[in-house]
């Protein structure tokens, strides 16, 4: 029982099809309690309709879904009373202004009219939202009407709370006030599963990330097991003489004992390797050498190229089943 | 003026943690306040929207007006005779009209996110719809009231008295709310606006139309009489004539309720499962 009360969200065999689409094609997810999790994937591979099986939206076609131990479909009531969702369009309503919105959804919940003022007016003051309070929701900006969204959603603070894309098409700071939103509420208990197409954004935030592509779970783990599991970093070296390059390379595969890969700017090249020394022997080699270097760097691989490695494409690059998703 | 991020970003922190720490989960709201609170939010949409007030507005002129002035000398050998005979319809007929919105407003507002933001609420879910349909309550009152005042300008003169008026409003309303219901399973199950505007029309012509709202069905061919006869708009029109010129039977008002509980009898089991099960 003590192992089961940790887990937040449990599917299994989680399956949903639209006609001949299977969006969801079983599906097999464990979230821990207090943890982001991140569903990373990309257009139509299946993220939405998960979140919206998961906020008993919809009802699965077969598997089980658990979650804090309610089934959606039996105990969908239960299940609603613990979680918020954050949709990927905004789920507010944009002819009314942020205080109206806010105000609806404390009444809905049962607070008085006087509480959900206050705690209305409480969620627009901590979203810096204060000023823009009575204006309709239509004239926000981007930024804004996505904080709103989620002070909607934690009118009541939830146990577990559903962002989709909580930052597609935000400008940086917007961005980053997202993210700090996010992890304010971690702090505070909350357990967070978000849906992202963008990679960093994933590796920021979340504790762990499942791959989805086609509606399948293709990788899962922490975002440190995922890039471990595509094998080892890479060293980039960038020198200042292209001319030197074939020389550097010659050193580098010489200290290094692996191959090395000449990249598309011809001042660069790198090897594939995590052993810092072992890099840096290779390094004060190449300086032994004469070959003056601008720029080096020792890195873990990329989501980016966690993805490529799995689905043998890049994420970016699959925008063909956007309608999928859409349509769903 | 804003002042520097620097100096506000720690009691920003601060606030975004202490709105976070509230863990204060009330008792959740009932049924009825549930469905107050959405009617409330169907009201504020009419407050920052007006402009959708347009067709309890200018429909109700524009039909009592047209059928008025043109038809009536015609129909009733003058116009002010005729009125007399109109103005009970045309409320009926305006306001069913009227009643087609709700199915579109529906259609659009369920498109929307929001719409999953309530459905994936503990409220009681019928709520969100039975509170826009009591929005739609006030529209309808409001194209009643227009057509009553209008009637009244042009020499309307019914002998049900206030009471009589206000009375048939009512009944007009029980009515509507009924209708709308339907409404709502073509909004849930059609894909835009526009068609379920067309569908509502192909309904509300002919329901409109062959009945007792313009021209006594005594004149009709008696095959068409027996459809006139057994239209549920011939039934709201009689009683709500019934109610306004003071001659009104008990049984005309009972027919009524009766039509109105069997719509929502049908239709709301109808709407509420298209709606459970939206994707």
């Amino acid at each position: 029982m003590d192992s089961r009360s940790d887990i937040a969200i449990e599917t299994s065999g989680l399956v949903k099809t639209f006609g001949k689409t299977r969006a969801v094609d079983g599906v097999d997810l464990a979230v821990r309690r207090g943890m982001v999790y991140g569903l990373l994937g990309p257009n139509g591979a299946g993220k939405t309709t998960t979140i919206r099986v998961l906020a008993t939206l919809l009802r699965p076609d077969s598997g089980t879904v658990q979650v804090f131990g309610h089934d959606v479909v039996g105990e969908a009531d239960a299940v609603r009373g613990r979680v918020s969702l954050t949709g990927q369009f905004a789920s507010v309503d944009e002819d009314l202004t942020g205080l109206e919105n806010l105000v609806l959804i404390a009444r809905l919940l049962g607070f008085s009219r006087k509480e959900s003022r206050a705690r209305s007016h409480e969620l627009l003051d901590a979203f810096g939202l204060a000023e823009a309070a009575g204006r309709q929701v239509k004239n926000y900006s981007g930024g804004m009407r996505r904080r709103l969204d989620i002070a909607a959603s934690i009118v009541v603070t939830p146990d577990l709370i559903f962002l989709d894309e909580p930052t597609a098409g935000l400008d940086p700071r917007s961005r980053n006030q997202v993210w700090e939103i996010v992890r304010a509420l971690v702090a505070g208990g909350t357990t967070v599963l978000l849906t992202t197409q963008y990679l960093d954004e994933a590796d920021q935030l979340a504790d762990r990330i499942a791959v989805i592509d086609h509606g399948r779970v293709i990788a899962e783990g922490a975002p440190g097991e995922l890039k471990a599991s595509v094998g080892s970093g890479a060293l980039h070296v960038r020198l200042r003489d292209p001319e030197d390059r074939p020389e550097a390379g010659r050193v580098l595969s010489g200290t290094l004992g692996v191959p090395v890969h000449l990249e598309s700017d011809p001042a660069a090249l790198s090897a594939r390797t995590s052993d810092p020394g072992r890099v840096a022997h290779a390094l004060a080699e190449l300086s032994r050498s004469g070959v003056p270097i601008t720029d080096f760097s020792l890195g873990q691989p990329s989501l980016d190229e966690v993805f490529l490695t799995l689905t043998g494409r890049t994420a970016e690059a699959d925008d063909s089943t956007d309608t999928e998703e859409d349509a769903a | 003026m804003t002042a520097p991020t620097t100096s506000t970003a720690p009691s920003q922190e601060e606030t975004l943690r202490s709105a976070l720490s509230a863990r204060k989960r009330p008792q959740r709201a009932n049924a009825l306040s549930a469905s107050l609170t959405f009617g409330w939010r169907a009201l504020l949409k009419i407050k920052h929207v007006p402009e959708q007030l347009f067709d309890v507005t200018a429909f109700p002129i524009m039909f009592t007006l047209m059928f008025t002035y043109l038809f009536g000398g015609a129909i009733a050998g003058s116009t002010g005779e005729y009125l007399q005979f109109l103005l009970p319809g045309i409320l009926v007929q305006t306001v069913v009209f009227i009643t087609m919105y709700t199915g579109m407003g529906l259609n659009t507002d369920v498109t929307k996110g929001v719409f999953d933001r309530f459905r994936s609420m503990p409220v009681w879910h019928p709520a969100a719809l039975v509170g826009a349909l009591l929005g739609d309550a006030a529209r309808y009152a409001m194209a009643s009231a227009m057509v009553v005042v209008l009637g009244l300008i042009l020499g309307f003169r019914p002998a049900g008295g206030v009471a009589g008026v206000l009375l048939s409003v009512a009944l007009v309303l029980v009515f509507s709310f009924g209708l709308s219901w339907a409404w709502t399973v073509l909004g849930l199950i059609l894909r835009t606006p526009n068609s379920v505007m067309m569908a509502s029309f192909l309904f509300l012509f002919p329901l409109t139309f062959a009945s007792n709202i313009f021209v006594d069905p005594k004149t009709m061919p008696d095959w068409l009489e027996t459809i006139v006869g057994a239209n549920p708009i011939t039934h709201l029109v009689s009683a709500v004539r019934g109610l306004m010129h003071g001659t009104v039977a008990a049984q005309q008002v009972v027919w009524v309720l009766l039509i109105s509980a069997a719509l929502v009898v049908v239709f709301a089991p109808l709407t509420m499962h298209l709606y459970r099960n939206k994707t």
